[in-house]
């Protein structure tokens, strides 16, 4: 399934055009400031506000249709589950009949909330309904998902827990996925594709990476300077793909797959070996120099590759420059682990 | 601790509180207790209670109707002319009742705008209960609808309900209780209503005469039975009051 589309919505003093564009099973992140457009851009793809332009998904432009013509899964903030029904009913709600309970039954078991099956929402917890919320959106086998902020009304540790089942869902899912996230942990744990907007405006659409390595803006710089290592976490320590280690701060629960986000301002860089506090070091060659507002985001390569965001005087200091060899470091606490 | 109340302000408050209790006492003081098994039973008597009870059940059905989507209209959506609808809505909460009876008679009556020949009908007196008692409901169900986040019924559309189904299967439960509440209110207004019936509608026995225009009928000729149906009246006010509990609010909230 794929998603095209130019989408011109226009409310008071706002405008926002964007055009986006994702092939099948891709996971679009939609990033920004505040009232920069991204939940008037999710409401324009699902038909709740009125828009100009188009709308193709598979081909077919949807821009006309009322929402309840376009099999868009949307999950609005804080999961907005019916009152009056309970978590099965709420599941079973777009699909109906004897069949719906069948396959509201079968999502239920497959979000780990089978046992929450009678209960009404004001008895679930923020994840669990979070989890019966995106459950109701995917039992209809939408052919585009569209979360909004699915992890931000939760606690730290509801949030560790809905991550893992949105992350375990958005791989078995064939649609087009749009996450708005506040995260920048979300947007590499979950994204194909970083898409930044501004005033309503489309500032950058590029890989995860790629928006961590040279982000377009100060905000986006701000938001998504987070390094991400994929590896496998073991006690206290990470082993990453293709080479190196990290330490942790504290062992996690279960040995297994993760990816530990380190913030590019909390990776500093030293000429020699540095002897302090913190727990990482290792040697990197300096790749790129990219200016972001006053400060330098430094492409370093390494095992592992790492992005340090330094101060324009520290790159003088340092006599930073491609092709030297220096030390990069982080302290564990800096370090935030994703299990898979 | 607890706060200390001006006295100033609670004298005014007792005073209050026993004018609004004294003419109930009276009733129940004065109701020939004795004599209500011969009093109510009469042919008359069951006559008007059971049209008081037509009427004002006919009125609440057309309130609803009607009451409920123009409620909905204004707490969903934004059209010219919002504020004189909402306006129209409201007028016959403050117009004197008499005023309404009037106004019908020139809408409805026989020389009327439109001219259906209600007046001096029991459809006419079904009318003009609904007249002054819709307020009281669409008032109600639009608070309760404004109260319920749209995004229920967005929800609802994303999963393929056109904005009626929406409307009946999320919207009208959550809402139910204030729909109640409306119901209530309104019936009791359309239960008491005497101005805009006895104008619009007339006094004649079987027809338009419903309970309070009995009650007023009969209070020259037979004071005791006069009491005796306001006690009627007062118990099925005081039954939709205890009905009413705790029907305010909405539910999931």
């Amino acid at each position: 399934m794929t998603l095209e589309c130019t989408v011109e919505v226009s409310v008071g003093e706002f405008r926002l055009t964007s055009a986006l564009s994702a092939a099948d099973g891709e996971v679009l992140a939609l990033v920004g400031p505040n009232g920069s457009g991204k939940s008037t851009l999710l409401r324009a793809l699902a038909g709740l506000v009125p828009m100009t332009g188009s709308v193709h998904v598979d081909g077919r432009d949807l821009a006309a249709a009322p929402p309840e013509a376009r099999n868009v899964g949307w999950v609005p903030q804080n999961a907005a589950l019916f009152p009056h029904l309970t978590a099965l009913d709420n599941v079973a709600y777009g699909i109906g009949g004897r069949r719906g309970r069948d396959a509201a039954r079968d999502w239920l078991r497959r979000l780990d909330v089978s046992d929450l099956e009678t209960r009404k929402p004001a008895q679930l917890s923020g994840g669990q309904a979070q989890r019966v919320a995106l459950a109701r959106a995917l039992a209809r086998r939408p052919r585009l998902l569209l979360l909004d902020e699915p992890l931000s009304a939760l606690d730290v540790s509801a949030r560790v827990d809905v991550r893992r089942a949105l992350r375990t869902h958005l791989a078995d899912y064939d649609g087009v996925t749009v996450i708005v996230t506040h995260d920048a942990v979300d947007a590499v744990a979950f994204a194909d594709r970083v898409v930044a907007l501004e005033a309503g405006r489309v500032v950058q659409d590029a890989a995860p990476e790629e928006v961590t390595r040279a982000p377009r803006t100060w905000w986006l710089a701000q938001l998504m300077g987070a390094n991400a290592f994929a590896g496998r976490a073991t006690g206290a320590s990470l082993a990453i793909d293709g080479g190196g280690t990290l330490a942790l701060a504290e062992p996690v629960a279960t040995a297994g797959p993760a990816l530990g986000v380190v913030p590019a301002h909390a990776v500093t860089l030293h000429r020699e070996r540095p002897r302090g506090s913190a727990r990482n070091a290792w040697p990197v060659v300096v790749r790129e120099l990219v200016p972001a507002g006053a400060r330098v985001r430094v492409q370093c390569e390494g095992r592992p590759n790492v992005v340090a965001e330094v101060t324009s005087e520290a790159v003088a200091d340092l006599r930073l420059g491609d092709g030297e060899q220096v030390w990069a470091s982080a302290k564990a606490t800096e370090v935030t682990v994703v299990l898979l | 601790m607890k706060s200390r109340t001006p006295a100033p302000m609670a004298v005014a408050a007792a005073v209050g509180v026993c004018f609004l209790a004294l003419p109930l006492l009276g009733i129940l003081v004065r109701a020939p207790w004795s004599d209500l098994g011969r009093l109510l039973p009469s042919d008359a008597t069951l006559t008007a209670l059971r049209l008081s009870m037509e009427c004002s059940f006919g009125a609440l059905a057309i309130s609803l109707v009607v009451g409920v989507p123009i409620a909905w209209l204004l707490a969903r959506r934004d059209f010219a002319g919002k504020g004189l609808v909402r306006a129209l809505v409201t007028v016959p909460l403050v117009l004197p009742p008499v005023v309404g009876g009037v106004a019908l008679l020139l809408a409805f009556g026989r020389r009327g705008l439109v001219p259906l020949h209600l007046a001096f009908t029991t459809w006419g007196a079904i009318a003009a209960e609904a007249f002054v008692a819709m307020p009281f409901l669409v008032l109600t169900v639009e608070g309760a609808i404004a109260s319920v986040d749209d995004r229920y019924e967005q929800v609802a559309a994303t999963l393929g309900s056109s904005p009626l189904t929406a409307f009946r299967r999320v919207t009208l439960p959550l809402v139910m209780p204030g729909i109640a509440a409306g119901s209530a209110l309104a019936w009791a207004r359309a239960l008491g209503e005497f101005g805009a019936t006895i104008t619009f509608a007339g006094n004649l026995p079987g027809q338009t005469q419903t309970l309070p225009l009995d009650v007023y009928t009969t209070l020259d000729r037979d004071p005791d039975a006069a009491v005796a149906l306001s006690l009627v009246l007062l118990a099925l006010s005081v039954g939709v009051l205890v009905a009413l509990r705790g029907r305010w609010r909405v539910a999931g909230r």
